[in-house]
């Protein structure tokens, strides 16, 4: 039973993948619903992560596929943020494929293997927060790199294709960089005789014994390649390429809860670290690229252009803030890292979602192209609006609790490194807040110009040009969640109180 | 085997492993550097063979098998049909104009090398064995496929490079430890696999949107 709970969130998107390709290569009716099935598996997810909580917190850790799988709450976490994500992305598909479809930029058979390739996607995602193993974490994190491949490149176009490429390059390279980490780190765990091999648990158990000279390597190793997947700098030159031209529900994904699982291995790295080498160690080192990247997000938002790459530059800038939390470590900081984890994943889908609709109406992705916005879309640009609003850390919205949470205990950690990073940030942050918030007002505010011809040559029509029900579902539903956060975190109190637990010490 | 065979046939293998990487770096012509790719999966193979006959493990002669079918066969493969369809065209099949020239990339070469036995100190201090003490090459071919991979303009240049990087990775696994589990490394060649065959079908799509495969030619997007 137990098994079966833990295999499920990989196992269902998969079986899902085989019914897409399956459906792709058949004509019929039922076809139409197939996007539908997207919606369906991250709600399996969801429910799955929910009883698996239910059991992980009363029970400990759940070992599933003769040791390969653990559940425990961090992994439990992250799943509950997979399946809130790709629920959302999944709700906004139908609509985004339908219109990709009458613009003639896909055939059923895309359709059928873009929907398969996003289901492998969640698969993969799922078995990397799920592995107890580091090397199958690091084997399923690859994963993600070969199936979004062919999702950033859909389109064939120059610029996809470069996006596609520079994506895979770079994050293989990267997390090429890990796998040495690995290597050394079972090779320090080999030497220490205790067995551990890359178990995670029994690493951390027996971590103390681990040869620091040999740890030191593999930790810079395992951060800076893991760091590279998650966007952190300075390997972060792919992702605001790959996430812009991605399709939207796509993007969603990516920039939404890929880079946290990615990060989620950094996290899992810094618990090693730790212990086997003292907490200065990791610390400097996500210090380092926390300020980075944020200093590089500061930078190039200013001037953006483009309000698909502002998206992608925040998320940069949101990595290095987990980073920054990270880095300063203890469970006040850290419950505000995973609860940031969430709001940014949920706020950061809605207005990836929302970005891909304006794209597929406004038919260009330049922020002084888009004017008026409000004036002719209200619901979606009051989104978008809301949005951005949430993305900067205003209050309600989560983000702002976490921002303040990670601020907070910055400053608290009695560190003088630490409080001035953590006030270098919020200067960025700042900066960071105003660029945005002055690149989307002239986006929604203004009069709207001389309706432009819609990509594609064909002219959207009233009915066309309206926001489906299923995505403004997923962009209302998104925002009211990530307020919601912001207020009580209600009953995922307990499962993020037991993930800070997880990477602070306490039974891992 | 007696124990100075073995270090020699050790040290032998590992040189060769880094010979191939440095002469990748020598020679232009892209077919050749993809010979020299295989050759290094012979040498890598070779190697895991020497241990796995050192410790009479047939798991490790099962993989050493393994590595030479899929490193020395299948990858050259792949990268022989990234290649192939530039042969027909107007395309040249040489690394024209790198970033680094060649005398600077070979002079790289020794510094990396250098590095590489610097870094690995603590790797060689926490177990002195004939093993452990080839790790180093192994963190040298690492670098090196680095090297090319920041260096090289051709997409074919830079798969070498990545893989290069994944052999060098491979060979300080298995003088390490014996390798890092069986399900992990199966996964791990899975996934190098099917990373370097997504690279070739876009490299094909490259050569369709942009007419060759000169990496320069990527710059429609930037800030």
């Amino acid at each position: 039973m137990t098994t079966l709970l833990a295999l499920l969130p990989v196992l269902v998107p998969a079986l899902c993948a085989v019914a897409h390709f399956a459906a792709g290569h058949r004509r019929g009716p039922a076809k139409a619903a197939l996007p539908w099935l997207l919606v369906g598996s991250a709600a399996v997810l969801l429910g799955d992560a929910i009883v698996l909580a239910a059991l992980v917190l009363t029970d400990g850790p759940v070992v599933a596929a003769g040791g390969l799988l653990r559940a425990d709450a961090l992994s439990v976490f992250m799943l509950v943020v997979i399946a809130a994500v790709a629920l959302l992305s999944g709700l906004a598909t139908p609509a985004h494929l339908a219109a990709e479809r009458a613009a003639g930029r896909a055939g059923t058979r895309t359709a059928a293997r873009y929907c398969a390739l996003v289901q492998l996607f969640v698969a993969s995602m799922a078995a990397a927060v799920l592995a107890a193993d580091l090397g199958v974490l690091w084997v399923a994190v690859e994963g993600t790199t070969i199936v979004t491949a062919f999702l950033v490149g859909v389109h064939r176009s120059r610029a996809a294709v470069e996006a596609a490429w520079k994506y895979v390059v770079i994050c293989s390279a990267g997390i090429a960089l890990a796998l040495l980490g690995l290597v050394l780190l079972h090779y320090a765990a080999h030497r220490a005789g205790t067995g551990a091999g890359l178990d995670w648990a029994a690493l951390v158990l027996t971590a103390p014994t681990l040869d620091p000279g040999v740890t030191r390597l593999a930790v810079v190793l395992l951060i800076i390649g893991f760091g590279t997947k998650a966007g952190l700098a300075p390997l972060h030159a792919w992702l605001p390429d790959a996430h812009s031209q991605a399709p939207a529900p796509v993007s969603a994904l990516m920039s939404g809860v890929l880079l946290s699982v990615a990060f989620y291995a950094v996290l899992r790295t810094k618990v090693i670290a730790d212990l086997a080498v003292g907490p200065e160690f990791a610390q400097a080192l996500l210090l380092a690229s926390a300020l980075a990247s944020l200093a590089v997000a500061a930078s190039l938002l200013i001037a953006q252009r483009d309000y698909k790459r502002m998206l992608a530059y925040s998320s940069i800038e949101h990595m290095g803030l987990l980073a920054l939390g990270a880095a300063i470590g203890g469970p006040a900081a850290i419950a505000a890292v995973l609860l940031h984890v969430l709001g940014h994943g949920l706020v950061k889908s809605v207005l990836f979602v929302g970005a891909g609709r304006l794209l597929q109406i406004r038919g260009t992705s330049r922020i002084a192209e888009v004017r008026g916005l409000a004036a002719d879309q209200p619901v979606l640009a009051g989104c978008l609006g809301a949005g951005v609003l949430a993305l900067i850390g205003m209050p309600p919205f989560s983000i702002f609790a976490s921002e303040l949470g990670i601020a907070r205990a910055g400053f608290a950690a009695g560190s003088a490194p630490l409080a001035w990073a953590t006030a270098i940030a919020l200067v960025l942050v700042l900066v960071i807040a105003a660029a945005m918030v002055n690149h989307t007002s002239r986006m929604l505010l203004g009069e709207p110009g001389p309706r432009p011809e819609p990509s594609g040559g064909t002219t959207l029509t009233r009915t066309a040009s309206q926001l489906a029900a299923s995505t403004g579902t997923a962009l209302i539903g998104g925002l009211v969640l990530a307020a919601a956060l912001g207020i009580t975190a209600g009953p995922l109190a307990g499962l993020l109180d037991a993930a800070t637990r997880t990477l602070t010490g306490g039974t891992p | 085997m007696s124990d100075t065979a073995y270090v020699q046939l050790l040290n032998l293998t590992a040189g060769a492993v880094l010979l191939c990487a440095v002469l990748v770096l020598w020679r232009r012509e892209l077919a050749v550097i993809i010979r020299l790719f295989a050759a290094q999966g012979v040498a890598l193979a070779a190697l895991i063979a020497v241990l796995a006959w050192h410790e009479g493990s047939p798991e490790l002669a099962v993989l050493a098998a393994g590595v030479a079918v899929l490193r020395a066969g299948v990858l050259p493969a792949v990268l022989r049909r990234a290649l192939g369809t530039a042969r027909e065209g107007t395309e040249p099949v040489r690394e024209v104009r790198p970033v680094v020239n060649v005398a600077a990339s070979l002079l790289a070469a020794a510094l990396l090398t250098l590095l590489a036995f610097a870094v690995s100190r603590p790797i060689v201090e926490l177990a002195p064995s004939p093993a452990t003490q080839a790790v180093p090459i192994g963190m040298a071919v690492v670098l090196i496929g680095f090297f090319v991979l920041v260096t090289r303009r051709r997409a074919v240049s830079h798969l070498v490079g990545f893989l290069l990087m994944d052999n060098g990775i491979t060979a300080v696994g298995f003088l390490t430890t014996a390798g890092i589990g069986l399900i992990v490394e199966v996964g791990v060649a899975l996934d190098v696999l099917l990373a370097l065959l997504v690279l070739q079908v876009l490299t094909g799509r490259m050569r369709e949107a942009f007419g060759n495969t000169d990496l320069d030619e990527l710059r429609e997007l930037h800030d």
